[in-house]
């Protein structure tokens, strides 16, 4: 695209923490909101020669925040790019995404840090944050060199993939990232639990003669890191809760007044773990899908504040390693695309809470709050979705911009969907249609 | 019936089929030249991802004793590591003109992915923890033959239920047919939900002995000891092992079965084996005719019983 001109959002209902209002955003050519008004004019907010964006019966929000993406470059680039990546958030209505570090190699040194956030500018399709491996190369035997990561504006430390399982280590990484000001993100798995498991344990595991993975093997782990955390005075997000266990575990902990976070992920709070028994292994994903019992209990920690945020932990993967038997396959589903709508269709959630969940306090625990999360102000940098909440469309897992299509929500009818993303002024999707 | 991929599927009409069926080849197999013509032409290949000697043995007796082509594709665990995918293996084999496919492998669900992608008619031979439906239809034969019905028998299945395919398709298959089912074993050595199961479970195997028509011991496997799941065989023997002494409290006409290979000593005594209400050589001799009305059943509707190779 050329330069920015400027351009106004035109006919729609701006969403922020603010509330809702109908109104006009108008954008200036330096990528930062320049008015929000009823019928702006062009011309008496200074903007000349200005594109309009429509955005009638839309509602405008700030641009989705992922704090939970495997972009899987560098190292598995048949998966996926950060520049296919890029392209499916955007699509889905993100302006910023927090990569997750269990690339080949792992993204545990200033170097890869550098790599990622270089091809994320290249892309330009969204603004790529990386987090940082907790230890060196995931391996969680020695820390990672947090500091040469954090210079370079990494916020969010994770070994995702895995969780930090030896418990000293784990206490001199927070105290180690207590001085830094950084967040560990935990991914809550107590290995000698879930050793060998494949699916959760339970009624549909004992039935499919599907080795199992407990609830008590996240549990357990957030049940540690909540001591840590005392006993560190470190920030502790958890990631991607699936157990009725796990959040009561961080409610109580919140209560007590901990500066915990916690995210959950559309698929933890749609599909159960009869979807297994097809034995299809986009089905597959960890931590795994739980029970009925389990996605009521999430959905309403995300109802009363529990659970912060929603991170879509898209983990594309390619057809042929999908294929394989559900022992031998990855874990991992696509996300990025279909977040929005599933949490609009399937959650009892206002356009307000939608925008907390996925934009605001996600951008709040990546330490992106300077740039993203709203609020749709004047001199606020103009990252903004639109979003057709009324639109109704098929899941087809053929029309991704994600180079994998693992999409366990193929046929599925959905409901809302994003209309226009635009990212620091620019719409990098226009009608659904990525512009470049 | 397309495939047969759980006994589950087959319902009570289903099984009550294949063991009428099976009453005809079980006589095929007893004449002079037990073989009949009836699926001639027919190509049956087994693909196996772990060793099994015997269920290969008897599938491919089946498939020969009614005259059809057999292939055994077998994939050693070493031979795995060639990398070629199971979707590309099977497209393989399905490329050199197959009408079956008879799978084990080691993961649950297998057999359904290939049944996803076959044209041919899939066989579930044994998937992971999950399924072997011709071992319960073997199974359900052999008490019929010796018990009449298993409408109201009880059955005790006794050992490793949690990591046997065995015991969940004999389950499904009992249970459908009438029969009260107990699985007996230490708590380590049950599924972790038996939510759904027509079951009851017991602890207790010399309480339980008296009370049923026929005791069934699973295999147990001596790799458990590492998992944590037992403290050794030798406390399993004492506590689940059907000794001699054992034995003598089940009623008169109560069988004793196992799907083999046995661990003598172990899950059955040495002498228990060969008592006369063993039944486990039966099991194995009813294996190939119900595997032959399987077969049959799958690829030889309209086709002719008849006795006599015919031009």
């Amino acid at each position: 695209m050329a330069d920015p001109m400027g351009l106004i959002i035109r006919g729609g209902t701006v969403v922020d923490a603010h509330g809702e209002r109908r109104a006009d955003v108008a954008v200036g050519p330096d990528g930062r909101i320049a008015a929000v008004g009823s019928e702006l004019d062009a011309r008496a907010v200074h903007l000349d020669g200005v594109g309009e964006l429509d955005a009638l019966g839309c509602l405008v929000v700030p641009g989705l925040v992922d704090l939970h993406t495997h972009l899987r470059e560098p190292g598995r680039e048949e998966a996926e790019t950060i520049e296919t990546g890029s392209r499916a958030a955007a699509r889905g209505g993100f302006t910023a995404v927090v990569a997750m570090p269990n690339t080949e190699p792992a993204i545990d040194s200033a170097g890869v840090v550098r790599q990622v956030l270089d091809a994320g500018r290249s892309a330009g399709l969204c603004d790529v944050h990386t987090s940082g491996a907790i230890t060196v190369g995931r391996e969680g035997t020695q820390l990672a060199p947090m500091a040469e990561m954090a210079a370079l504006g990494v916020h969010l430390f994770t070994d995702d993939g895995r969780g930090v399982q030896d418990d000293r280590l784990m206490r001199r990484a927070l105290e180690y990232a207590s001085g830094l000001g950084v967040t560990l993100a935990q991914h809550c798995e107590v290995e000698s639990l879930s050793h060998g498991g494949h699916m959760h344990e339970g009624e549909w595991s004992s039935r499919l003669g599907i080795p199992g993975i407990p609830a008590e093997a996240e549990e357990l782990m957030i049940t540690r890191d909540l001591s840590l955390a005392r006993l560190t005075g470190g920030r502790v997000h958890f990631q991607h809760l699936s157990t009725a266990g796990a959040v009561e575990l961080v409610r109580q902990a919140k209560a007590s007044g901990l500066p915990v976070t916690a995210e959950a992920t559309p698929h933890h709070l749609v599909l159960t773990h009869a979807d297994v028994a097809s034995y299809d292994p986009v089905f597959k994903v960890n931590p795994p899908l739980r029970t009925a019992a389990d996605v009521a209990a999430l959905r309403v920690g995300v109802a009363d504040g529990t659970i912060d945020a929603i991170a879509t932990d898209h983990a594309p993967h390619t057809q042929e390693t999908k294929e394989q038997p559900f022992d031998e396959a990855p874990c991992g589903m696509l996300g990025l695309e279909t977040a929005l709508a599933l949490v609009l269709t399937e959650l009892d959630l206002t356009p307000g809470e939608v925008v907390a969940l996925m934009s605001t306090r996600p951008a709040a625990i990546a330490g992106i709050a300077d740039t993203h999360g709203g609020p749709v102000a004047e001199g606020r940098p103009a990252n903004l979705c639109v979003i057709d909440s009324d639109a109704t469309w098929v899941v087809d897992p053929y029309r991704s911009a994600s180079r994998s299509r693992n999409n366990p929500y193929a046929g599925r009818s959905l409901t809302g969907r994003v209309r226009h993303t635009v990212l620091w002024g620019e719409p990098v999707v226009l009608d659904g249609e990525e512009t470049r | 019936m397309r495939h047969l991929l759980s006994v589950g599927d087959l319902g009570v009409d289903g099984i009550d089929e294949v063991l009428k069926l099976t009453d005809s080849f079980v006589e095929v197999s007893e004449r002079a030249i037990p073989k009949v013509p009836a699926l001639r032409g027919k190509t049956v290949v087994s693909l196996f991802y772990e060793d099994s000697t015997r269920t290969r043995l008897s599938f491919e007796t089946a498939a020969k004793r009614l005259s059809a082509d057999t292939m055994n594709f077998t994939v050693g665990s070493s031979s795995v590591k060639k990398g070629e995918s199971l979707r590309d293996t099977v497209q393989t084999i399905e490329a050199m003109g197959v009408d079956a496919i008879v799978i084990r492998h080691g993961s649950a669900g297998a057999p359904w992915q290939v049944a996803g992608w076959a044209e041919a008619a899939v066989v579930n031979a044994g998937d992971g923890w999950h399924e072997h439906p011709t071992q319960a239809l073997l199974d359900c034969y052999t008490i019929r033959q010796h018990l009449g019905t298993l409408a109201g028998r009880r059955i005790a299945i006794v050992g490793d239920v949690k990591h046997s395919r065995v015991a969940r398709s004999d389950v499904l298959a009992f249970t459908a047919l009438g029969a009260e089912v107990t699985l007996v074993a230490p708590p380590t050595l049950l599924p972790p939900s038996l939510e759904g199961w027509p079951v009851e479970v017991s602890h207790d195997l010399d309480e339980i002995l008296p009370k049923i028509d026929v005791a069934y011991l699973l295999r147990m496997q001596r790799e458990r000891m590492t998992e944590a799941l037992l403290p050794s065989l030798r406390e399993y023997t004492a506590c689940f092992g059907l000794t001699r002494r054992r034995a003598a409290l089940l009623g008169a006409d109560a069988i004793v079965m196992h799907p083999g290979p046995m661990n003598r000593g172990v899950e059955i005594a040495a002498d228990v084996a060969d008592l006369p209400n063993a039944v486990i050589v039966d099991q194995v001799r009813n294996g190939v005719a119900v595997r032959m009305a399987v077969l049959f059943l799958l690829l030889g509707a309209g086709n002719d019983l008849g006795g006599n190779e015919r031009g």
